[in-house]
């Protein structure tokens, strides 16, 4: 479902200037849209307006086509998935009753609850035999926030709210959630509005990024644009001084390869390496071309540290 | 003592009785008042300042000064030694209430919110459930006070084993007065053991269980 929030903003009781600030902002359906900027931005006062866990002072923020700042916010919150940082497992109850929270909350007849949580729990990657029955307190950070997105997925619905769902797992675990949760959302064809502080984090996660200081938005960009092109000194400060190694790590090695030249011996890479890496690669080893070969070891083609320069020093791709 | 209440075993158990019948009166009113009270108080973060501050006064006054405070008040007997105790178990049962449900991890409730269960849910499905054992704590610790303190309450004519412990001092009858005391002292270890079986028996149904 398209998200749209047309001049939404929150003023909250006694603060000085509006946290949200006449935000417009369209989330198209089936994209993951991350939110990031410095703390106090606005980026999760947005996100929390969007299930009205925080009710916007002003504006209007539609969900498919229905104005969701009407009607009753508890039955909007059983139809958009939502996952904070702190997981919130309920600790008294089993896995299972927590994957089956919102199902029951809607009301699923039993069997198909049952069902429902045993196949959301394979989705992440859980063995439901072994998880079922047990408490989140016998999981692992990275297990149980895994069973946080279970549940949030469990009754299927359109909108995804991700309220920096990795900050507490520990940084190998976190990059392999991360790839594996924008596979997996990205083919149950989520529309996803993901909040982090984490540059690279969003960069990896967001088909589009959205920039916010002081309630604003500054720019909101595919991550290859928003690397190659800030609109002004505060997002190229915080992109960061490697935004160009960055945008580097957006590209595969199979989308930026040249015809074989002559054979130079030497450095072989795999075709899954982004070019990041094939830059590092080569620095490594002081070479100027690197060959990618695919899965049996045969030479697909081959990339240059001249054609790396040339596509860092050129403009984004549309 | 023993040859004391087997000579007198009409006069002893009625006081046992009567010690009991007080004791559970008074603690079944705490939980009536205290329960939906500390529930209330964690919506209304400004009446629970004060509440608390209250309950805190409360808690300082000696048992013995709240029982006989009851004598110009309401006279003597049942009725006033009810109230006296009410007032001494009630503090116990409302703090733990009270903190065992504010101090329900946050980040729980906001998840289950988020979730789409409704206020009411949130509160009998996440937060009761959760403050359970601390709350189970307060109507233990308000059981035990209640029944030492329900001794005293022989001071205002409101009978139990207080009375064989006074009457026993009166009339140097010290065979009385040890059964008397030695009974209370039994009494108020046997509902400390009981209720600390069933808080075992609800923690471990609450299923939070050891870790």
């Amino acid at each position: 479902m398209t998200i749209r929030l047309e001049g939404v903003s929150k003023t909250f009781p006694g603060a000085p200037r509006p946290s949200v600030d006449h935000l417009d902002l369209t989330i198209e359906k089936g994209r993951t849209c991350v939110l990031i900027g410095p703390s106090g931005c606005g980026k999760t006062t947005t996100m929390r307006m969007i299930n009205r866990l925080i009710e916007p002072t002003s504006g209007r923020i539609i969900v498919g086509d229905t104005d969701v700042t009407k009607g009753n916010p508890v039955e909007l919150r059983r139809h958009i998935g939502y996952v904070i940082q702190q997981i919130g497992l309920f600790p008294h109850m089993t896995i299972a009753e927590n994957v089956a929270t919102v199902p029951k909350l809607l009301g699923w007849p039993a069997a198909k609850v049952k069902a429902r949580v045993e196949e959301m729990l394979a989705l992440v990657g859980l063995e439901p035999a072994q998880f079922l029955a047990r408490f989140p307190r016998h999981l692992s950070g990275g297990q149980r926030q895994r069973v946080g997105v279970a549940r949030a997925l469990a009754a299927d619905p359109p909108v995804m709210l991700m309220d920096e769902p990795f900050g507490a797992v520990d940084p190998v675990v976190r990059g392999h959630l991360q790839d594996e949760f924008v596979a997996i959302l990205r083919r149950l064809g989520k529309t996803v509005i993901f909040v982090t502080h984490d540059i690279d984090e969003a960069i990896r996660m967001g088909d589009v990024v959205a920039i916010m200081q002081d309630g604003k938005l500054v720019q909101y960009d595919t991550p290859d644009r928003l690397l190659a092109a800030p609109v002004n000194a505060f997002v190229a400060d915080f992109v960061g001084a490697d935004a160009a190694l960055r945008r580097l790590s957006l590209v595969g090695a199979a989308e930026a390869l040249e015809p074989l030249g002559a054979v130079v011996g030497g450095l072989e890479l795999p075709a899954a390496t982004n070019l990041r890496g094939v830059l590092s690669a080569l620095l490594a080893k002081g070479q100027d071309v690197a060959v990618i070969v695919d899965g049996d070891g045969q030479p697909l083609g081959q990339i240059t540290l001249a054609a790396i320069r040339a596509r860092s020093a050129g403009t984004a791709p549309t | 003592m023993l040859t004391w209440i087997n000579a007198n075993p009409k006069i002893f158990w009625v006081a046992v009785q009567n010690h009991l019948w007080l004791s559970a009166v008074a603690l079944a009113v705490v939980m009536l008042i205290a329960l939906p009270l500390g529930l209330l108080l964690t919506r209304h973060r400004g009446m629970a300042n004060l509440a608390i501050g209250l309950v805190n006064i409360l808690r300082t006054i000696p048992s013995l000064a709240l029982l006989v405070i009851m004598l110009p008040l309401l006279g003597t007997g049942f009725l006033p030694s009810a109230v006296a105790l009410v007032l001494y178990g009630l503090p116990a049962l409302l703090l733990n209430t009270y903190t065992g449900l504010t101090e329900v991890d946050r980040d729980i409730v906001e998840a289950a919110r988020g979730q789409g269960f409704s206020d009411a849910q949130v509160m009998t499905r996440i937060e009761i459930p959760l403050a359970l054992p601390v709350i189970f704590a307060g109507i233990r610790t308000a059981a035990v006070q209640i029944v030492s303190a329900a001794t005293l309450a022989a001071f205002i004519g409101g009978g139990g084993l207080g009375e064989l412990i006074t009457a026993g001092m009166a009339n140097f009858n010290f065979p009385q007065l040890i059964a008397g005391a030695v009974a209370v002292a039994l009494l108020a270890l046997l509902v400390e053991i009981i209720f600390a079986g069933m808080e075992r028996l609800m923690t471990s149904s609450a299923r939070m269980g050891a870790s």
